[in-house]
């Protein structure tokens, strides 16, 4: 048995102060089972979310020696354990308390997004009809588990707070899930250009390194519903920027 | 109610999974207004976690498919102790459901010709699964939610039910907290709908996170409703059991209808030794048809790997137990074979199987298309619950409904894989509807202050105990241990009575856990607030269990191991007497209309 020691970010919205604990660990063992064991046998009120312990379901996002991961998927033999491993609450959002953060403006962003809105059904017994390279986009985008760790990462949210102004990669995302919709008649580029604020997003691809459903955010949403704005819009700059990326 | 921040809704949906939202989104489309609490954040119950797909017989990939095959198939699985009525509802009514999915945006997986596929699954007579890859539960689950949130139902994210409050014989309330804060709530409600999910969290291997506590079973049961088959659990027969940390974790059904097949540790495929007779006639005794079944051949047999779980279960069981398993104790499960069969086999099963894929290498530092997995039995889904009527859905409590995982009948002594899906959807509708029903002809009720008062002491007393006192996750262990080795896949006897007394013994202790810190996401303090909910569950479960004598789908006796025909014609109710007693009877079947006993003939 080899020992490990978790500096753990303890505290709530007041202040913080990362606590050491030490602790048995066998092999094979994830992050999540270290916190489980930790809170288990020393710190019985030490809050942390998780669901699935199986990377589907998107609850147990942190920082782990300040990389933004899935504790339930990040195994001990991926990360040096021979010094102290810091574990911290993502640091986009509010925290309430140890490792747990405020995600609820994500869920009143998603509700802003305009809904899913078919074209009447192509069959008379009220089906449609898609073809599986029509939807292999879309599908690739709805493997989203809404663990946030996009959100947390993108420094549009992270450091310059702009929660008001930008939806952030994952309802840029989920926009692209919509809009690309072979079924979906609705349009949302309006707002994608003022209030949703994909203006803000220069591309830096943070969002996609760090997804772990290795959804390739930047490239296959966000760039191609930019490019949907600019041709709607006929944005001059837009078009510049298009241009230039054209010659890349 | 001052103490108190009160919450007023016609229709007060208890779970988000997706019975739970499917019930609030039908129930808000009868124009009531609709509370709808769960445990964690929206969108992250164990409804995400389903793989393999849901049932319905839409025929699309054989045209032979329609609801009285899939009837027959459930009730065949189920071996005839299901409520025949919520059969025949679901088979009827799943085809519509998944399609309302599809114009609520879900994405599934296509034919040739565009319609949804549908794949092969453990007793189902047909290709019948609507799926997407290995990650059918997060396309339902988040269709509903994206659905839901702009049918103007308010979601209370994060809260806990701790008490049902009743006035006279009904349900008029709840009573719970926020895992923020810890504040305590109460919801003043005309009907409830119970889609609180399973209770596997009772067992220590189990494919269910921590919310699998059997919270509604337990909420119902004390508030007086009866509940039904806690006897008949589903050991999966394929979890993970290797590395320790992840013994349990689903594999996917879905990777033996893809071709995979189980051997021991001598190679040999075990599962041709044992098909039982009334499933000889549809299953293949050799190999290579077993091969091109689940590669779509309509005129082949299904390999014995596919026959129902609780019997895949028991073979592997008696594997291992007689020393023919893998290093880890467990048995082998081999989808890297294909490669003989098909080229580019290691792309083919990254596509069919991608989170399985990920799972190992991630987990187990495995790679399934070069290398055989290790597998064992792992306790997965509660067949027993709630006793609901099969066409409301209405618990023995009046305005007390229960739907999906934590509701008892459709599935009988077995669950087929992808009936649980279906079954969310057709009985969230139902119950959804007919709780908003309820609630349109009946009033609020005044809350009795008493019984918020008493619910607040019990919830706040682990607090208060001495420093000294053990915590409560010990006492969880030890009741996870205790149920998997006392009243686990095979049973007896002697074991079960040793188990009603051990529940005797850790519900003395559950009284006295000390609780440190304060109310804010504490989850020592959740984990003792919910021991109430697992040791009523193991109660019921040993009890009614001890008082089936025969063994049917999830219950195996040992010193029992035939069917009884008797047995055949009772379900086991439990109860909870005045003195606060659980209280046991054996309550007929009725019988079954000649239709349906036709249909089952006719599907033999
Ligand atoms: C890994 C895995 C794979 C599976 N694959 C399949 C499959 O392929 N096909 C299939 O048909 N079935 C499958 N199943 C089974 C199926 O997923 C479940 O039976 C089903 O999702 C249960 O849904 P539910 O709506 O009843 O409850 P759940 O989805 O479990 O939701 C329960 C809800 O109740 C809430 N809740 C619980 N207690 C309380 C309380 N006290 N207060 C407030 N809220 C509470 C929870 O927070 C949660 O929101 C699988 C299960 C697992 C674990
Ligand atoms: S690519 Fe855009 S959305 Fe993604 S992290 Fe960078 S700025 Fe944010
Ligand atoms: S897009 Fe990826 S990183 Fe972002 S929330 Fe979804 S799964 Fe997480
Ligand atoms: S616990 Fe579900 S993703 Fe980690």
């Amino acid at each position: 048995m080899k020992t490990v020691t978790f500096r753990i970010s303890r505290g709530d919205a007041t202040g913080s102060k990362l606590v050491d604990y030490t602790t048995e660990v066998s092999e094979g063992m994830v992050v999540l089972d270290v916190v489980h064991k930790i809170q288990a046998e020393q710190a019985n009120d030490m809050a942390c979310r998780w669901n699935c312990k199986a990377g589907k379901c998107g609850s147990c996002s942190a920082e782990i020696n300040g990389m933004p991961k899935l504790m339930c998927m990040t195994r001990l033999d991926q990360i040096p354990i021979d010094k102290p491993v810091t574990i911290e609450p993502m640091k986009a959002f509010p925290r309430l308390r140890d490792l747990v953060t405020d995600v609820s403006w994500n869920f009143r962003v998603k509700k802003k997004i305009k809904k899913f809105n078919p074209r009447p059904p192509d069959a008379p017994d009220g089906t449609w009809r898609m073809q599986q390279e029509d939807i292999d986009r879309v599908q690739e985008f709805r493997k989203c588990i809404e663990c946030f760790l996009c959100q947390d990462v993108c420094h549009v949210l992270r450091d310059h707070d702009k929660h008001e102004e930008f939806i952030g990669p994952r309802y840029l995302v989920y926009t692209a899930a919509l809009e690309m919709h072979p079924l979906d008649t609705e349009d949302r580029l309006p707002e994608l250009k003022q209030a949703h604020g994909i203006g803000f997003c220069n591309i830096t691809k943070c969002c996609t390194k760090v997804c772990p459903e290795h959804i390739t955010i930047t490239d296959n949403a966000i760039i191609p519903l930019k490019e949907r704005v600019v041709d709607e819009f006929y944005d001059p700059l837009g078009w510049l920027w298009k241009l230039l990326r054209k010659k890349e | 109610m001052t103490n108190y921040e009160t919450f007023e809704y016609d229709v007060l949906v208890i779970g988000a999974g997706g019975a739970g939202l499917r019930a609030a989104i039908e129930a808000s489309a009868a124009g009531v207004t609709v509370g709808l609490v769960c445990k964690s954040l929206l969108g992250k119950a164990h409804t995400v976690m389903a793989e393999g797909g849901m049932a319905a017989a839409m025929g699309n990939v054989d045209d032979r498919d329609n609801w009285k095959v899939h009837f027959a198939d459930t009730m065949r699985g189920g071996q005839y102790v299901n409520n025949w009525r919520m059969a025949e509802l679901h088979a009827k009514e799943a085809p519509d459901r998944v399609h309302e999915l599809e114009a609520w945006g879900a994405v599934f997986d296509r034919t040739k010709d565009g319609k949804i596929l549908q794949r092969n699954f453990g007793g189902h007579r047909y290709p019948r699964l609507a799926h997407v890859g290995d990650r059918t539960g997060l396309e339902l689950i988040r269709t509903l939610q994206d659905h839901g949130i702009h049918q103007g139902i308010n979601v209370h994210m994060e809260y806990t039910i701790v008490t049902l409050l009743k006035d006279g014989d009904r349900v008029v309330g709840a009573f719970g907290y926020d895992r923020e804060r810890g504040r305590f709530r109460v919801f003043r409600t005309k009907a409830i709908v119970m889609a609180t999910g399973g209770l596997g969290r009772a067992y220590k291997i189990t494919t269910n996170s921590w919310e699998g506590t059997g919270d509604g079973v337990s909420l119902a049961y004390h508030a007086g409703a009866e509940l039904m088959d806690m006897e008949f659990i589903q050991f999966h027969p394929t979890g993970m059991v290797w590395p320790p940390s992840v013994k349990g974790i689903l594999v996917t059904e879905a990777v033996r209808g893809e071709g995979g097949v189980l051997r021991n540790k001598d190679g040999k495929r075990f599962m041709f030794d044992d098909i039982p007779d009334n499933y000889k006639s549809q299953t293949s005794d050799n190999p290579e048809e077993g091969w091109r079944y689940t590669q779509g051949d309509k005129n082949a047999k299904r390999p014995p790997e596919l026959l129902t779980r609780d019997h895949v279960a028991r073979c592997i069981n008696r594997e291992v137990k007689e020393g023919r398993g893998s290093p880890h104790g467990g048995v082998f499960l081999d989808i890297a074979w294909i490669k003989e069969k098909i080229p580019n086999a290691a792309e083919h099963i990254k596509k069919k199987l991608p989170s399985m894929y990920h799972q190992f290498i991630q987990l187990a530092n495995l790679d399934i298309t070069k290398e055989p997995m290790e597998i064992g039995p792992t306790t997965h889904y509660a067949m027993g619950g709630i006793r609901v009527d099969g066409e409301t859905q209405m618990s023995s409590v009046p305005g007390l409904f229960a739907a999906g995982e934590c509701a008892a009948g459709l599935h009988g002594a077995n669950r087929l894989g992808g009936n649980s899906l279906s079954d969310l959807i057709v009985f969230g509708k139902r119950a959804g509807e007919f709780a908003a029903k309820f609630a349109k002809e009946n009033d609020f009720a005044a809350l009795d202050l008493t019984q918020v008062e008493a619910a607040e002491q019990e919830a706040l007393e682990p607090f208060g105990r001495a420093a000294a006192a053990e915590g409560p996750y010990r006492v969880q262990y030890d009741l996870q241990d205790m149920m998997q080795s006392l009243v686990g896949i095979v049973r007896r006897e002697d074991e079960m009575v040793r188990a009603c007394d051990e529940v005797e013994k850790l519900k003395a202790r559950a009284a006295k856990v000390v609780v440190h810190g304060h109310r804010e996401y504490n989850p020592g303090w959740h984990t003792a607030l919910d021991l109430k909910h697992l040791l009523t569950c193991a109660e019921a479960i040993t009890r009614c269990s001890l008082d089936r004598k025969e063994s049917r789908g999830g219950h195996f006796r040992e010193d029992f191991p035939e069917k009884d025909a008797e047995a055949a014609k009772v379900n086991t109710v439990v109860w909870k007497a005045a003195d606060g007693s659980m209280k046991l009877r054996r309550e007929a079947i009725t019988e079954m209309p000649a239709e349906l006993k036709q249909v089952i003939e006719d599907m033999k």
